[in-house]
């Protein structure tokens, strides 16, 4: 049986119980109003609350029942996913979109364990970008400057 | 009469020549996208969204349209293929069409898959004319005390009837509720939750969260799993089915086509439950349900035939109550509000071009897909034969260049990093992301209507249970949980899901 601290069900709980708690906190300065009238504030109470008992039903369950490990986190891809699309956002006002998109591309494929930078994936990377900056940019005319402001434009 | 009447309506709006040409591209790209690995129609719809911004309304819905059975298509060549079922409505083909390719059988099985999805297709449309108007007026009449119990039932049984843990469906649409609330509030002007970021004071919009939880967190979720697949068959051939495989097929696609069609009017209903549904039936009433699992070709059209029906008949609720009994649903509604349109039953009547145009384009593009699909065959499985290592780098590219072109706002692309982090993180605690987005989309709704029920009962909440229609769905929902809990029907039910193992 694996610990309590190592199920699913448990940190799904902690998961429900911290966000209800935030929203909780945060929404204690909306006016409540009444239920007759009710304020900003009277919704998102009532859900607030109901999140945090799921969350602790289901922690609850995870020291009551058996219950299945979370398992090893798929930390390589997960950083390297979100990381990657973050850097876009934040690389394609100043570096541009040409730029941002091999950064992009490069960084979310390194998380794979079959990548290799061989020919055919240069090939298939030159091709994306063009593929977007053709399509996205010149035919649908997403303001996207193809070459950023850093490089002085 | 009057139906003949309003398909014609329909039949003039749908074969206009950019109409036609939409909902083929939809159809074409839906295919296209869905028999990639790893993309299911919600994905699939959330990344071609933006796309369809552009058009006019009812070219937007079509193409929609066209591009879900086009992507749910897609996803049961792919589990036919290469046993990788790209969402859970395409499991159970999985069963026995992979089966069946390895026994060098994948012509006959796609063809027994398309043509059971068009059979299908026909018939639910056909029930989609019929009974949406006379829904459609009933909910005329639904004030919102009756909107309120309705969503709360739609929500309560799109929990009773999905898969996984019934308590994580509950979490997960609360939270999908709270998401819901971000933004400004229409009745005070209160800002809620935005953290000051005056980039979601109308809101996140939900395609954001819909490409990251979908499209990044699946991403994720699978290359934590990468595997080596091998595609079945590199030529497929034997596409036409013989006189004695339709004379087989014929009582499995009728029976899948019933069945579908009645579980995709359910709120939570929809393409997963019927086929579902109908595998299971099809094994029982089959004479040798031992072939089942090596290639029964009655396991792929029973639950072909009825995964097509749902997805179809899942319109229903959507068109006549704005109420979305699946995610794709969900999808469907945003973008007719980002259009304008507010989900609802004056749709039939205020926009009758669209509805019955949309209808019609459906039928349509079930042709298309029979016409066009079994011809390009082998486009499709060179598309799958695509490493996963190529393909998902680009599908990011989409996912990004799509979210920013939302509002040309860098903001949302940094807010779909965040929603594929918790997507994949929802994924490993088995927290399905698929009712928080139900919940999401129905948050303002669910809001708005209980104010104003509660406004003009003057704080009573019994007025729920006093007005009859009301209450009837509060007691079906309260029902439908109760034996969802009951000791026997939830061994039942954790049985019926078992097929996926």
């Amino acid at each position: 049986m694996s610990h309590v601290l190592q199920k699913k069900d448990f940190w799904a709980g902690v998961l429900y119980i911290a966000i209800g708690a935030a929203a909780f906190w945060i929404g204690r300065d909306y006016p409540m109003g009444t239920a007759g009238r009710m304020g900003a504030g009277y919704f998102p109470a009532i859900l607030s609350v109901i999140l945090m008992l799921i969350g602790l039903l289901s922690a609850a369950r995870a020291i009551a029942q058996e219950g299945e490990a979370v398992g090893a986190i798929a930390w390589k891809p997960l950083a390297l996913v979100v990381g990657s699309t973050a850097l876009f956002g934040l690389l394609l006002p100043g570096a541009g979109l040409v730029v941002a998109l091999i950064v992009l591309i490069l960084v979310s494929a390194a998380a794979s364990q079959h990548f290799r930078f061989e020919p055919k994936a240069a090939a298939g990377l030159i091709l994306l970008v063009v593929f977007c900056t053709l399509v996205f940019v010149k035919a649908l005319g997403v303001p996207m400057p193809l070459v950023g402001s850093w490089f002085g434009e | 009469m009057e139906t003949l009447s309003n398909l014609w309506l329909g039949l003039e709006t749908a074969l206009t020549f950019w109409n036609l040409a939409y909902c083929m591209v939809g159809v074409l790209l839906g295919t296209a996208i869905g028999v990639l690995p790893g993309l299911g129609p919600t994905a699939t719809i959330a990344m071609l969204l933006p796309v369809t911004f552009g058009l006019p309304p009812v070219s937007a819905l079509i193409m929609l349209a066209g591009i879900y059975y086009g992507a749910q298509y897609g996803g049961s060549t792919t589990a036919i293929l290469v046993n990788l079922p790209g969402e859970s409505s395409s499991v159970v083909t999985a069963l026995d069409g992979y089966q069946m390719a390895r026994q060098g059988k994948a012509g006959r099985a796609l063809a027994t898959a398309a043509i059971g999805s068009f059979f299908a297709g026909t018939v639910a449309t056909v029930l989609l004319a019929v009974f949406a108007p006379p829904l459609a007026d009933l909910a005329l009449q639904f004030g919102p005390a009756e909107y309120f119990s309705l969503m709360v039932l739609g929500l309560v049984a799109s929990v009773v009837l999905a898969h996984g843990s019934l308590l994580h469906a509950f979490g997960m649409i609360i939270l999908g509720l709270i998401l819901g609330l971000i933004g400004t509030d229409v009745n005070s002007g209160t800002t809620r939750y935005t953290f000051g970021f005056p980039e979601i004071a109308d809101g996140i919009n939900f395609v954001v969260v819909a490409m990251g939880v979908f499209g990044l967190g699946e991403i994720i979720g699978n290359l934590a799993n990468e595997s080596t697949r091998t595609v079945m068959a590199k030529t497929v051939t034997g596409l036409m089915p013989t006189k004695d495989d339709l004379k087989q097929m014929a009582a499995p696609v009728l029976r899948g086509t019933v069945l579908g069609s009645m579980l995709g009017i359910l709120p939570g209903g929809g393409a997963m439950l019927a086929s579902f549904a109908a595998y299971t039936l099809e094994k029982k009433v089959s004479k040798h349900p031992e072939r089942f699992g090596k290639g029964a070709i009655e396991g792929v059209a029973g639950p072909e035939s009825a995964n097509n029906a749902g997805a179809q008949t899942s319109f229903i609720p959507m068109l006549t109550l704005g109420i979305p009994s699946n995610p794709v649903m969900a999808l469907m509604i945003g973008a007719m509000i980002m259009q304008g349109i507010q989900p609802g039953p004056s749709v039939m009547t205020e926009q009758p071009v669209l509805f019955w145009g949309l209808i019609v384009s459906m039928w349509i593009g079930n042709l298309f897909l029979l016409v066009l699909n079994l011809p390009l065959i082998g486009l499709w499985v060179r598309m799958i034969s695509v490493p996963y290592h190529f393909l998902y780098p680009a599908i990011l590219v989409f996912c990004a260049i799509g979210v920013f072109s939302l509002n040309n706002a860098t903001f949302d692309v940094y807010l779909m990093a965040i929603f594929g982090f918790l997507g994949y993180i929802f994924r490993k605690l088995d927290c399905e992301p698929a009712p928080m987005l139900l919940g999401f989309i129905l948050g303002p709704m669910m809001e708005e209507h209980l104010r104003r029920t509660m406004l003009i009962s003057k704080g009573d909440a019994t007025v729920f249970l006093s007005r009859p229609i009301s209450a009837t769905m509060l007691v079906l929902a309260l029902i439908l949980l109760a034996t969802v809990l009951a000791p026997a029907v939830r061994q039942k039910r954790e049985e019926a899901f078992q097929e996926e193992a």
